[in-house]
């Protein structure tokens, strides 16, 4: 049973899902509240990965994060020369990648709860950031947590940009898609199927354990 | 008003296949090892120019189309990186007996385009670079002889935590074209046609002979055009061809 893959995998995924929370929520909260005429396009930008191709987005992450790319001069102040076949290069891709399951579901919460509550607390004498963070946040929990969720699976189930970005390495840029892959074409399929039925089992729980907590918070919430 | 469109379009349609088969050509798929693929192309031009047949290529690793043709794909002829697959194909039950044939040798080449990090051997002993790419050595051939010259050097210590893996030799050769990895291990094929390449050619002694097979396989047993373009392959004008991609030929064959 190859643990590393799994525990690589479950690494980046939780550190991207981190990242995404920190980044998503104050995007999640301008796009749902700015009156900005060009926030819809920001929006599309956000949700570009929805309908691109891994392959597209591999593509462009290649030569970003190569040695003519930002990539390579922020690598080169450390002596690397690029950040593709990083673990760090894998968190850009995978933050790129999954934010839009992060910042849709947060966008809509705080849609969702309309003006008034904020309204309510200013007019209690509550400042920006205390609105924010003690009215709109747990209003939005809902969806910050489907956000969470949907962040972290779709991370781990990231195949495409990993294998164009990633080159295979053991411990640092392998992770369970790609050691899958790799077991397939290798014949190893005893290995392949132990990996592919966990992932089947795990993908599974995590939709269905999303869905009772919404059906859940959504008793609790109204 | 649907049913008229829909009707033309169909009409149109197979106006379009009638049209453009012309009596007697037929179409087969072959399964290419992503080396050969430049060379496939250009023998796969000639081929249809000379018979009037269609060779549509599928490019991989050869271990990926292993797995594929276990799985009933639908190719009828397959062009390896080694000689194994084929003879274990056929082992399988799943490739014409008697028809394997050696229609390359393939060589290897280290390959780099970083300025001040020339592609040699020097290079590679100093270790003064970060990346190394080699196609994964389980599956394409190219990889695994890779790994051996870094064997028969005594580098595998010093060199295995800067190696990157690609999927196939073309993946490995994208690697170092994007400028990611300083040097590769890719085959002589990808970069003879390019202007200014910088490479060193890996002497033979230090990885096996890369044998390349074809093989005529069970679903291409009956296919005209499979038969036709194996036999094109061994004829003078893809030799030719085959040549000047830089790969050796096997004598007599």
């Amino acid at each position: 049973m190859p643990l590393q893959p799994i525990l690589l995998t479950v690494q980046l995924a939780a550190l991207t899902t981190a990242i995404l929370l920190l980044v998503g929520t104050p995007v999640a909260w301008w796009l749902a509240r700015s009156r900005a005429r060009w926030k819809e396009a920001v929006a599309a930008v956000v949700a570009l990965p929805l309908v691109l191709p891994p392959t597209v987005l591999g593509f462009y992450l290649l030569l970003l994060l190569g040695p003519q790319g930002p990539g390579g001069w922020l690598a080169s102040s450390w002596g690397a020369h690029t950040l593709a076949f990083t673990f760090e290069g894998l968190v850009i891709g995978s933050v790129l990648y999954s934010m839009p399951f992060v910042v849709q579901p947060i966008r809509n919460a705080f849609e969702a709860f309309g003006e008034r509550p904020l309204e309510v607390a200013a007019t209690l004498g509550a400042g920006p950031f205390d609105r924010f963070f003690t009215v709109a946040l747990p209003l939005a929990k809902r969806g910050v947590l489907t956000g969470a969720v949907l962040g972290f699976a779709h991370t781990v189930g990231e195949f495409g940009v990993v294998l164009m970005i990633g080159g295979a390495i053991p411990g640092k840029t392998k992770v369970l898609s790609v050691a899958i892959y790799d077991y397939v074409e290798t014949g190893e399929w005893a290995t392949a199927h132990v990996l592919a039925g966990g992932m089947l089992a795990f993908s599974f729980a995590v939709i269905l354990t999303m869905m009772l907590l919404e059906k859940r918070l959504a008793r609790a919430g109204t | 008003m649907i049913n008229v469109f829909f009707r033309s379009a169909l009409t149109a349609t197979l106006a379009l296949l009638v049209f453009t088969n012309p009596a007697g050509a037929a179409e087969t798929t072959v399964a290419v090892a992503a080396n050969f693929t430049e060379a496939a192309k250009e023998i796969a031009t000639a081929f249809t120019a000379k018979t009037g047949h269609t060779a549509v290529l599928s490019f991989g690793s050869t271990g990926q189309f292993y797995t594929q043709i276990k799985q009933e794909a639908p190719f009828a002829v397959l062009l390896a990186a080694d000689a194994e697959t084929p003879k274990k194909l056929e082992g399988d039950g799943l490739a014409v007996p008697g028809s394997r044939y050696t229609y390359a040798i393939g060589k290897l080449v280290l390959w780099g385009k970083t300025p001040g990090v020339p592609a040699d051997e020097a290079t590679l002993k100093g270790g003064r670079f970060e990346k190394l790419s080699i196609a994964n050595p389980k599956v394409a051939p190219y990889g695994a002889a890779g790994v051996q010259v870094l064997t028969r050097l005594g580098l595998t210590d010093a060199l295995t935590s800067k190696l990157v893996q690609g999927t196939s030799i073309a993946q490995a050769f994208q690697f170092v074209d994007t400028g990611n990895a300083e040097l590769g291990f890719v085959a002589l094929s990808q970069v003879i046609a390019k202007a200014g390449a910088q490479y060193w050619l890996v002497p033979a002694a230090l990885y096996d002979p890369i044998l390349q097979d074809a093989v005529l396989l069970k679903k291409g047993e009956a296919d005209a055009a499979a038969r036709a373009f194996l036999a094109f392959l061994k004829g003078p004008e893809a030799r030719k061809v085959i040549e000047r991609y830089g790969y050796g030929l096997a004598s007599g064959g």
